[in-house]
Formats: structure tokens, sequence, C-alpha cells
């Protein structure tokens, strides 16, 4: 065991401060485990979202040292020596101390036109092969976490939730646009109201993303492309001011 | 107790952030290292002599469309220029460099790849400069406003797999000199800067795109399946992009130096001739 000392934000929307607590650590013990000894040994009050403590729930998402991070697969032999600064996320309304109200993420979700399946095959059935779906499936290992929505500049620092839907949303859009069965057209959406252009894929949210996921270049890249296709290129464009097309 | 007046603890003045570890690094070391190579090749396309050391020929000026019939030490010869010698119009304050045509295709291509992009927003624009440092507090507009031209790359990308077909072959002329068949340190080094741009484009997010990824559905018809396969090379290519980006822009700069360093006479080139 050895003494370790947090920096834990305490407050709400209306202010707060960071508040120092000082605890024995375990081995093998993730910062999670920490703040359940903070809470039971110093402020039983003290607001934190977790569920499944297996990085699978999404839940414990936090800034840990500045970085956002899933506190229950945040070993505490990986972090440096020194106190640890552990924050609420910047990019969503603060509820209590480090749990925030993700809700507007939800209400995105909702604005994406809904996986629209083709007419089944003769026998009644649908079929797809494995090669065609391997790129959605990345996609659906997301734990909606909201740590890559926590990241993006767009949403954290410019604040342009009204513009753009966030990273995790484009790969969402990515997984149906590329799906085999689908054949909903997203592609003006995404221009227009889901914001593909306000990414500058200076690739953050693939760097926190605890599944790994290829967010910008396999999704969010794809996506600008398809977009590209229909509305910046200019050989396209210029066949559809000769022949009067759209 | 720190006590701490912004919600969450969360400053938002340029920089601020609450990371302990070096997140300066990554992007100093990427302004050095761009600032160094782009560097060094601006300037050799401006100074533009010992560009040339039989049968070597910098990818600085390659291929060359017009070239200094005289006044230029090191010049590529005229026979060897598409349209031969610097028409007399050409402006005087200009240096006569080949490096001003087709080799600017590959600036293009690389200023607006979607790798290079985020190096040269993070280190030089600040948006952000790393992830979760706060970035300039300037009004942000992404790529929709002053940056739209980005989504151009793919015509870019047309203009780099033109110029990657004379980088080729510039890699194949070096094995003769004079008609007679050998090779040097200058040939391995233009056919490893052939190689090296190719795998830069053959894993660039366009022709991915492009080639493969623009489908929804890879076993529906042969051509789709055929489309597959070179979309899964790309993709191997694509997830090295940054490798390759880096590797093949010093490549440039070290096949350039070193054949001006053969021209000048200041090394000697070991080979079979
Ligand atoms: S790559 Fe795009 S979506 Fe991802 S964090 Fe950066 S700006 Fe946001
Ligand atoms: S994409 Fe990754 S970081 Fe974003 S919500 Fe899903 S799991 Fe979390
Ligand atoms: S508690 Fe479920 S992901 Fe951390
Ligand atoms: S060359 Fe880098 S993405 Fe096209």
């Amino acid at each position: 065991m050895a003494e370790r000392t947090f920096r834990i934000w305490r407050g709400n929307k209306d202010g707060g401060e960071f508040v120092e607590y000082k605890i024995d650590v375990g081995p093998g013990w993730v910062v999670l485990d920490c703040i359940h000894r903070i809470q039971m040994q110093h402020a039983t009050d003290l607001a934190c979202r977790w569920n499944c403590k297996a990085g699978k729930c999404g839940s414990c998402s936090m800034e840990i040292n500045g970085k956002p991070r899933l506190g229950c697969m945040t070993r505490m032999n990986s972090l440096p020596d020194g106190p640890i600064t552990i924050q609420p996320l910047k990019t969503f309304p603060l509820v209590k101390d480090l749990v925030t109200d993700v809700k507007w993420n939800y209400e995105q979700n909702k604005r994406i036109p809904p996986f629209k399946p083709k007419a089944r095959n003769a026998d009644g059935t649908h079929r797809m092969m494995q090669e065609d779906v391997d790129r959605v499936q990345e996609f659906r290992k997301c734990i909606e976490c909201f740590l890559c929505q926590d990241v993006c500049h767009v949403l954290r620092d410019h604040k342009a939730h009204d513009q753009f839907v966030g990273p995790r949303f484009m790969i969402r859009l990515a997984s149906l646009e590329m799906h085999p069965l689908d054949t909903e057209d997203r592609v003006e959406k995404m221009r227009k109201e889901f914001g593909t252009g306000w990414c500058n894929i200076t690739r953050c949210c693939t760097e926190v993303c605890p599944e790994h996921i290829g967010i910008t270049d396999n999704g969010i890249i794809p996506m600008k492309e398809r977009v590209v296709d229909r509305y910046f290129d200019p050989i396209a464009w210029f066949l559809g001011k000769v022949f009067g097309k759209k | 107790m720190a006590s701490s007046t912004a919600i969450g603890g969360h400053q938002d003045n340029f920089a601020a952030t609450l990371r302990t570890d070096r997140w300066w690094l990554g992007p100093t070391l990427t302004a050095a290292g761009l600032i160094a190579f782009f560097g060094y090749l601006t300037i050799r396309v401006f100074y533009a002599q010992y560009v040339w050391a039989d049968p070597y020929m910098s990818p600085v000026v390659s291929p060359p469309l017009f070239t200094p019939a005289a006044g230029y030490k090191g010049a590529v010869p005229v026979n060897h220029a598409w349209l031969g010698a610097f028409p007399a119009w050409w402006p005087s304050f200009l240096p006569k460099s080949p490096g001003f045509f087709f080799p600017v295709l590959a600036i293009m291509f690389r200023a607006t790849c979607y790798y290079y992009r985020k190096a040269y927003y993070r280190a030089f624009a600040a948006t952000p400069p790393a992830c979760g440092v706060r970035g300039v507090p300037l009004k942000y507009r992404g790529e929709t406003a002053l940056l739209i031209f980005q989504n151009l790359h793919r015509y870019a990308l047309y203009g780099a797999l033109f110029l990657l077909v004379f980088l080729w072959w510039d890699g194949f002329a070096a094995f003769f000199k004079n008609g007679k068949f050998g090779f040097g340190v200058g040939t391995f080094l233009l056919l490893g800067n052939a190689f090296l741009l190719s795998c830069y484009t053959f894993g660039c997010h366009s022709w991915r795109h492009l080639i493969g990824g623009k489908l929804d559905c890879f076993s529906c018809d042969a051509q789709s399946r055929a489309r597959l396969g070179v979309w899964k090379k790309s993709s191997w290519l694509n997830a090295r992009h940054m490798q390759f980006a880096w590797f093949s822009l010093a490549w440039v700069a070290l096949t350039d130096l070193y054949i001006s360093l053969v021209s000048m006479g200041a090394i000697k080139d070991l080979n079979t001739w």
C-alpha cells in the first residue's frame, strides 16, 4: 500500500473547487477503486457515475490528469508520481462533482435517419457477407462513453454543438452509410446538418477511444470523402452545370 | 486546497490544460520536422543548381518541363527537359528552376493530405495543439469556410499519380549511363524514393476511398470483389500513412542531397560504371 494524493473537482454548475484527498492505494488498483475508497473514507457524497468496472458500460468517463479516460480502465501504476487530478468531462453540462449530463448525445442519435433495409430476398431472408460488415462491426464496438465527444475540440472548446454531431455520431453515420443492406441516403445531411466539414481530422477522438476504434481514419474521413463525391468533385460539378443536373 | 472558479476546473485560455505529460513535445517535433524538410526542399527548388549528376536527376526538379541552358551549375541537360531550355519570356526575377512545374504537384498533394493537415493544424494552427489542450481562442469554422479547398485533395492525388510514373522512370533510367547498364548508390536512392512515394500515395485516404471504400457492398459483383482486395492493401498502407509520409519526405530530401553532393564533386558516387 502506498499513499497517493488526489485533487478531485467538487461542485455543481454554479461553481466549486478542487478538493485534496489522500488514501492508501493497493496493488492493481484502478482510478475508480480509488474514488470508491475516497467515498468510503472521506466523502460519502462525492458523485461519480459507474456501472460495470470492466470498461464496457461507458459510464465512468472522467478526466484524469487532464486526459479524458475511463476511471475503471486507468491503472494507478500507469500514472506518474505526484498528485492525480480528476475532473468531470468539459464538453457536457455539469450535474455534480464528476457527473455530467450527456443527454445531448442521445438527442443527436435521434436526428440520424435510421437504418432502412433493402427488400428481403425471395426466400424471406436478409443475407450479407462478413467482408461487407467488417467495417460496420468495428463501429459497433462503441460503448458510448463519449470520451471522443469530450475531447473533440469542436465541441469542447468551440461549443459548436449545433453545427457538429461529434465523432461518436460520425461513426454511427458511417456504420449506417457503409451498411450493405441500408438504402437510406444521409450524405446531404452529413454535410449540411451533421457537420462533416467542422472536423479538422486532428484525431484526438481516435487517441482517446477506449475501444480503439479508428474513428477518424475509418469513419470520419470516409464520410468526408463521400461528401466530396457529391459536392466537391469539380468534374461532377462541371458535368452537372453543363447538363443541368443537380 | 486549490480553488477554481471555472466549472469542472476547466480553464479556457490558450493552451490551458491539466495534462502532466509533455504534450507539447509532439507538436514541437512536428513543427521542427516540417520546417526542416519543407524548408530544405523549398530552398533547393529556388536554388536550382546541382540537380543533375549523370545519370541521376534530383526529384526536386523531376520531371523537368524546361531546364536552364546556361548559368546554372549541375543543371539538367537540355535534351532531358520535355520542352528544352527555358523560354526567353521567363521573368528574370525568377530563378530558372524546373522545380516550379511538375514537382509542385507533390507539394499540393502533401499540403492537402489528411495526415499533414492533422500535423500542421496541431503544430502551426494550434487547433488544437494537443488533445485536451485548449486551442487558439479564435472563431473556428473547421473546413467549412476558408479551408473548404481541402476537399479537392483527390485532384492533388491525380497529380501525384502522374508524377509517380516519372519518379519510377527516373529510378529505372538511373540504371543506364551513356547507354551502359550499371548501378550506383544514386540508383538505389532514386528507386527507394519512387517506392516510398508509392507506399505513401497508395495509402492516401482519397485513393482508399475511390478504389473501394466508397462501395457499400464488396461481395455483390466480381468487380467489387476485386476492388475489395485492392482496398485491403490500401488500408494496410493507410494505417501506416503517417510513417510513410515522413519516410518518403525525408528520403526525397536525402536523395536530392546525395545527388547535389555528387554533382558538386564533394563526394564520389559508388557505382559499377
Ligand atoms: S478528428 Fe474531428 S471529430 Fe475527432 S476529435 Fe478531431 S475534430 Fe473532433
Ligand atoms: S467511439 Fe470510442 S470514445 Fe467514442 S463513445 Fe464510442 S467507445 Fe467511447
Ligand atoms: S464502469 Fe463501466 S466502463 Fe467504467
Ligand atoms: S496523401 Fe495523405 S490522405 Fe491523401
